[in-house]
C-alpha cells in the first residue's frame, strides 16, 4: 500500500429502509493504489463505490478523498471520475466529443481542449477514431472511449464499476493487461468494483472482499488467495478443500491441530478466531495437492481412489476418495503428465506439503435488517 | 426449396389475395389526386382533361382558409399539449416503479379502443351540462384525450432505453443538473419528442368526430370538408383540398417514423453491444 492515503472511508452505511446495504465499512486506500472491491452480487461494493462518486449518500460515516470530507460534495465537485458498466457513452455525440464532454465547463482554449482529448486517445490507443460515432464502435472501443473520457478530467481517484462485465472472455483478458498498465502509467488510485476474482487478483495492488455489507477481508492477492481469513473468503477466491480438524493445542499465535488423515498440521491463527467444541475449519486449495507417479516419493502421502474427474483442456479437475475423510478431495493436475487418462475407480496416491493448510475463522452470521 | 416457396405452392391464392386487398385499400385513395386534377365536375371516368383550377379555387377560399388556420392552431395546441402530458407518462412508466403501474398505463392507451363517437358524445355531454361555450379550445381539450396515447406509444419508445446512467456520467463528469439536461438529456430523446408532435399533428388535423361535436360555429378543415360534401359542385374543390391533406400527412408521418427510429436506435445504443 502506498504511503499517503487517498481514499478513506470511515465507518459508512447505507441503509435502504431496514435493509442494511453497507454496514459499517471503513477502509483507507493509498495514493496510486489499484484496489478491488470483490463480492458477489448484492454485498455492497456496487453501493460503496457510487458512494465515494457521489451518487449514493451513505446513511452514516464519512468519506474522506484527499484529506477532504467529501459527503456533503455532489458528484460533479468530487475529483474522482467512474467508468460506469455499460460505458455510458453519449449516444448523440462522437468519440472526440465524448472525451471532451468534461473539459467544456473548464473553459480552456481550443488547442488545450484538443492536445488533452488526443492525448487520452493515444492513452487508449483510440488515435484516429476519434470522428467515429458511438453506435460505430466494438464493446471494446467504448470501453476505451468511456476510460479517456474519465481520464482526461485528471482524476484523483478513478472509479470502475465491472468494467470488463460486458467483454467476452478473450478481450476481458486483454483489456486486464491494458487496465493495469495504464495504471502504472497514470499513477493514479484505481478502485474496480467486480464479481470476477481472477480479475481481482490478476489486476489488484489489494482487495477487499465483500459479503453481506461488511468487509470479510483487505489483503494482497496472494495473501487474501493463500491465506483467506475466513471459509466464506476462501471459497468465494476459488476451490478449497475444507476438513473439519481437532484442535491439539495452542502456543501464542499458532495452533497445532489433528487434520485427519493428514495428521498433525501447524497453523497460524487467524484474526478472529475460536474454535467451537474443540473442532476447527482447515483448507487446503485444490492445486496444492499432487499426483504421485510410478515410484514418486514424497514426504506427505496420502493414498486414495479415483471418483470423478473433469477434464478443462489445460488441467483435469480430480475428485479423490480418501478412507477415513468425510469429504472427497478436489485436486487440479496439469494435463503434461496424463492426468486426463486417469481412469475412474484408478488407484492413486497423491501429496501435500502440511504448509499449504489454512486455518479458517467463522463467518460472521449476515444480518442485515 | 425454402418454406416460402413451399407454402406459396400449396397456397397459390395468396399473392392474388395480398395484391387484391391492397388495390382494395389504396385505389380509392389514388383516386382521390387524379380526379383533383380532372376538368370536370363529376367524379366518373372517362376523364375530361387536365386542370389545376380546383387547386386554384382553394386559395380564394376565404371560408375554407379559415377553416384551416382553425385545423393549424388546434393541431398545434393538441401536439403540444399532448406531447406535454405524454412526456410525462412516459417518463412515469419508462423510469420508475410503483404500484397501480401496468393499470395506469392501460387506462391511458384506453382511449384508443373505445368508440370515439361514444366518446364525443360524453365529452359534449359534460361540456354543455358545464355551461361552457363549444369553441376550438373544447376541440383542443377532446383531442388531446385521444392524442395523449399516440404520443405515449411513440415516446415510450424512445424514452425505454434511455439509461440513467448517461445522466450520471454527466454529472460525474463536472456538469451540472441543468446542464446535464440541456447536453444529455435533450438531444438524446429529442428524436422522440418531434416523432410525438408530428403524429399527433396529423392525428389532429385529420380528426372528424370529436371535431365536428365540439366546434361549435368554428369547423375545422375534416368539418367544413363535410359540410362541403352537401353540394355536389363543391366535389372537386373538397378533392384538390383532400389531396394536399394526403400528401401533407404522408410526409409529416413519414419524417416522424424516421425520428422515432433515431431516438431508438440512439436510446438503446447506449443500453446494447454489439
Amino acid at each position: 500500500m502506498a504511503d499517503r492515503p487517498m481514499i478513506e472511508i470511515a465507518n459508512v452505511s447505507k441503509f435502504y429502509g431496514i435493509y442494511k446495504a453497507l454496514d459499517d465499512v471503513s477502509l483507507t486506500i493509498g495514493e496510486g493504489e489499484f484496489f478491488s472491491l470483490l463480492g458477489p452480487s448484492g454485498c455492497g461494493k456496487t453501493t460503496l463505490l457510487r458512494s465515494i462518486a457521489g451518487f449514493e449518500t451513505p446513511t452514516a460515516g464519512e468519506i474522506f478523498i484527499d484529506g477532504v470530507p467529501s459527503l456533503a460534495l455532489p458528484p460533479n465537485r468530487r475529483p474522482t471520475n467512474m467508468v460506469f458498466q455499460n460505458y455510458a457513452i453519449f449516444p448523440h455525440l462522437d468519440v472526440a466529443e465524448n472525451v471532451a464532454y468534461g473539459l467544456k465547463r473548464l473553459r480552456l482554449s481550443a488547442q488545450d481542449e484538443r492536445k488533452r482529448v488526443g492525448d487520452a486517445l493515444d492513452q487508449v490507443r483510440l488515435s484516429g477514431l476519434g470522428q467515429r460515432k458511438a453506435h460505430e464502435l466494438s464493446g471494446g472501443q467504448r470501453q476505451r472511449v468511456a476510460l479517456a473520457r474519465a481520464l482526461v478530467m485528471r482524476p484523483k481517484v478513478l472509479l470502475l464499476d465491472e468494467p470488463l462485465s460486458a467483454l467476452d472472455k478473450k478481450l476481458r483478458e486483454e483489456m486486464q493487461v491494458e487496465l493495469r498498465t495504464l495504471q502504472k502509467a497514470v499513477g493514479i488510485t484505481f478502485i474496480l468494483v467486480t464479481h470476477d476474482q481472477y480479475e481481482a487478483l490478476a489486476l489488484s495492488d489489494r482487495i477487499a472482499v465483500m459479503f453481506g455489507g461488511r468487509i470479510a477481508q483487505i489483503a494482497s492477492p496472494k495473501e487474501i488467495y493463500q491465506r483467506p481469513r475466513t471459509r466464506k473468503v476462501a471459497d468465494f477466491l476459488g476451490g478449497m478443500n475444507f476438513l473439519k480438524a481437532k484442535v491439539l493445542g495452542e502456543q501464542g499465535n499458532a495452533v497445532s491441530v489433528d487434520a485427519a488423515r493428514f495428521g498433525a498440521v501447524n497453523l497460524d491463527k487467524p484474526q478472529g478466531f475460536a474454535a467451537t467444541n474443540g473442532h476447527v475449519t482447515v483448507g487446503i486449495r485444490p492445486e496444492r495437492l499432487r499426483l504421485l507417479w510410478d515410484d514418486d516419493r514424497a514426504p506427505h502421502e496420502l493414498a486414495g481412489r479415483i471418483e470423478n474427474r473433469a477434464y478443462f483442456g489445460e488441467v483435469t479437475h480430480l475428485t479423490v476418495g480418501v478412507d477415513g475423510l468425510e469429504q472427497p478431495l478436489s485436486l487440479v493436475e496439469t494435463n503434461s503428465f496424463g492426468a486426463d487418462d486417469l481412469p475412474v475407480g484408478a488407484e492413486i496416491r497423491l501429496a501435500y506439503d502440511p504448509e499449504a493448510f489454512v486455518l479458517l475463522a467463522e463467518d460472521p452470521p449476515v444480518t442485515r435488517v | 426449396m425454402s418454406l416460402l416457396t413451399q407454402r406459396l405452392r400449396v397456397l397459390p391464392f395468396l399473392p392474388a389475395y395480398v395484391a387484391l386487398y391492397f388495390l382494395f385499400l389504396y385505389l380509392p385513395i389514388l383516386l382521390l389526386p387524379v380526379f383533383s386534377f380532372n376538368d370536370a365536375a363529376t367524379t366518373t371516368f372517362p376523364l375530361a382533361g387536365f386542370t389545376t383550377k380546383w387547386y386554384a379555387s382553394l386559395a380564394g377560399n376565404s371560408v375554407m382558409l379559415q377553416a384551416a388556420w382553425n385545423s393549424l392552431v388546434v393541431g398545434v395546441a393538441v401536439s403540444l399539449l399532448s406531447t406535454v402530458l405524454g412526456i410525462c407518462a412516459a417518463r412515469a412508466i419508462t423510469r420508475y416503479r410503483f404500484r397501480g403501474q401496468r393499470a395506469a398505463a392501460g387506462l391511458i392507451m384506453a382511449p384508443l379502443f373505445l368508440p370515439e363517437i361514444i366518446v364525443a358524445v360524453s365529452l359534449l355531454m359534460i361540456v354543455l351540462a358545464m355551461g361552457v361555450e363549444l369553441s376550438l379550445i373544447t376541440v383542443i381539450l377532446g383531442q388531446t384525450v385521444f392524442c395523449v396515447p399516440y404520443a405515449m406509444s411513440v415516446l415510450v419508445s424512445g424514452f425505454e432505453g434511455f439509461d440513467r446512467s448517461l445522466e450520471e456520467a454527466s454529472y460525474d463528469l463536472g456538469e451540472t443538473a441543468i446542464g446535464t439536461f440541456r447536453r444529455v438529456t435533450l438531444p438524446v430523446v429529442a428524436p422522440a419528442i418531434v416523432s410525438s408532435l408530428l403524429v399527433t399533428f396529423t392525428i389532429s388535423l385529420d380528426e372528424f368526430i370529436l371535431a365536428f361535436f365540439l366546434s361549435g360555429t368554428e369547423p375545422t378543415l375534416p368539418v367544413y370538408i363535410w359540410g362541403q360534401l352537401r353540394f355536389a359542385a363543391k366535389l372537386p374543390g373538397v378533392l384538390a383540398l383532400g389531396s394536399v391533406m394526403l400528401v401533407a400527412s404522408i410526409l409529416m408521418l413519414t419524417l416522424a417514423e424516421i425520428l422515432r427510429r433515431r431516438a431508438e436506435r440512439r436510446t438503446q445504443m447506449a443500453f446494447t453491444l454489439p
